[in-house]
């Protein structure tokens, strides 16, 4: 599938790449500069692939405390929140960001790869609840604005005074060049910015408007290597049906004292008993530690693998997530990467390995 | 994309570059931009021999892991560490700053002339 930004893409001769099932970025120039860009100033991203579903109905908050492992009751009108659907045994169906744009009403932000699968089991597990699940993604276009100069940019077009008051996880329904767009103070770069939905025939519109003010696009490539800066987890990398929220070290997104929801009991019972953990790891050398790759202590043992790698453009040093068996003592083991056969050894860090200034 | 006349070619994109029995070898502008951005590279050792055709060191990218071949046998006599430091100059300049080793040439192996690996790569 193309975005409604496929020949916008085209025009800035990007490199495309299959993601999901969509044309997508892979990058438009060096993908190293382009993750700089946005580290230092500000770039444009294509989300458009990603999957908007919307709720509504009296029942939306309770359906919602039910289907997804946080409070949604605690997040407020013009708040956005981080979380999870999980399946009956905590394994993680996606991670999600859920905007509550109304008393009543929300939007539920899915992967591209999931939207079909999110979408169909809050469909299901909204039999028994007074709501309407809308699965609008084919309608809807995302662009999103990040880096310290961000809101600069944005700020040209909507006033500051609002912008002010957008606080970092919440949203406005507002126009941005006479378009009514949905902004939200939300990304997945570990910078300040902005994520802009409206409807996909608009969205070039608003694309181009951003060009023009020569805010450089930013490919899949550099969006990888700046979520991984800022140990963010990745669907299909960190998170999987065989993964649970507590393994991903993000018990904090799980609500344990919510009465009911879907994996509930899976998840408390995992909580006290946790066999393998989420670690960030630097390496010595240069050579990227991909996914996939064990990780091994001096006598050889496998110990872990690797879930995300990339040479961190922002640090100059080789970086990868890992899970790690939980009975390995990371004060006392030496951890090393088997590379293709060559140990390279690595040092365990704390999450994230790049953290804006405040 | 236009590929420098005075050089020789390998299949596998390596250029060479020899006057009076020694080579400078780096890979082509089109290898650079197909690998994305270098991140390491590993260069056969200064002393060593490498023979024509076989692999000789890799290059590793954003994107994947390549293998650099050896586009004659030789004795190696020097290796660019501004470029096993900064993988970036391959990318910037794969003709120039970014050129790999130096090698003392014993015999040539397969190698392409410009106008061959220009229609090899079109």
């Amino acid at each position: 599938m193309q975005t409604p930004l496929h020949n916008q893409h085209l025009e800035l001769k990007a490199q495309l790449t299959d993601f999901a099932g969509w044309q997508m970025p892979l990058k438009y120039g060096s993908e190293t500069t382009e993750h700089c860009t946005v580290r230092s100033d500000v770039g444009l991203f294509d989300l458009s692939h990603m999957g908007e579903i919307y709720v509504s109905g009296s029942q939306a908050v309770d359906f919602l405390n039910y289907a997804l492992i946080s409070d949604i009751s605690k997040v407020n009108i013009g708040k956005a929140k981080y979380t999870m659907i999980c399946n009956a045994n905590g394994g993680v169906i996606d991670d999600l960001v859920v905007y509550r744009i109304a008393e009543s009403e929300f939007l539920v932000v899915a992967n591209a790869a999931n939207t079909t699968v999110v979408n169909n089991e809050l469909k299901y597990r909204a039999t028994d609840f007074d709501v309407n699940v809308i699965d609008r993604s084919l309608d809807t276009g995302l662009i999103a604005l990040q880096g310290p100069q961000a809101k600069t940019h944005v700020a040209k077009f909507i006033p500051v005074e609002i912008l002010d008051k957008l606080k970092n996880y919440s949203c406005v329904q507002i126009e941005l060049v006479g378009i009514p767009v949905l902004l939200a103070r939300t990304g997945y770069t570990g910078e300040d910015g902005f994520e802009i939905f409206t409807s996909v025939d608009k969205v070039a519109e608003i694309w181009k408007v951003f060009i023009k003010e020569h805010i450089a696009p930013i490919g899949l490539a550099a969006r990888d290597t700046l979520r991984l800066e800022a140990g963010m987890p990745l669907y299909g990398h960190e998170l999987n049906l065989e993964i649970t929220p507590i393994h991903a070290g993000l018990s904090r997104v799980v609500a344990f004292d919510k009465s009911d929801f879907v994996g509930k009991s899976a998840l408390t019972e995992l909580s006290k008993k946790i066999d393998r953990k989420l670690i960030g790891i630097e390496l010595e050398t240069r050579r990227i530690a991909r996914a996939g790759f064990s990780l091994v202590v001096s006598n050889g043992t496998v110990v872990g693998q690797v879930t995300s790698g990339a040479f961190s453009p922002s640090l100059g040093k080789s970086i990868a997530m890992a899970y790690l068996d939980a009975n390995v003592d990371i004060g006392t083991s030496k951890i090393s990467v088997d590379i293709r056969g060559n140990i390279e050894p690595a040092k365990v860090v704390s999450l994230p390995f790049y953290r804006r200034e405040a | 994309m236009s590929v420098p006349e005075n050089l020789s070619y390998t299949a596998e994109h390596e250029w060479l570059d020899s006057t009076s029995g020694t080579a400078n070898v780096g890979i082509t502008l089109y290898a650079a931009d197909a690998l994305g951005d270098v991140v390491f590279v590993k260069l056969p050792d200064v002393g060593s021999t490498i023979t024509a055709g076989q692999v000789c060191g890799e290059l590793e990218s954003t994107k994947s892991l390549s293998d650099l071949y050896a586009p004659v046998t030789g004795k190696v006599i020097e290796a660019n560490q501004l470029a096993v430091d900064n993988p970036a100059l391959i990318n910037q300049d794969p003709y120039g700053a970014g050129w790999l080793f130096k090698v003392e040439i014993s015999s040539v192996g397969d190698l392409l002339t410009a106008q061959q690996y220009q229609a090899q790569i079109s």
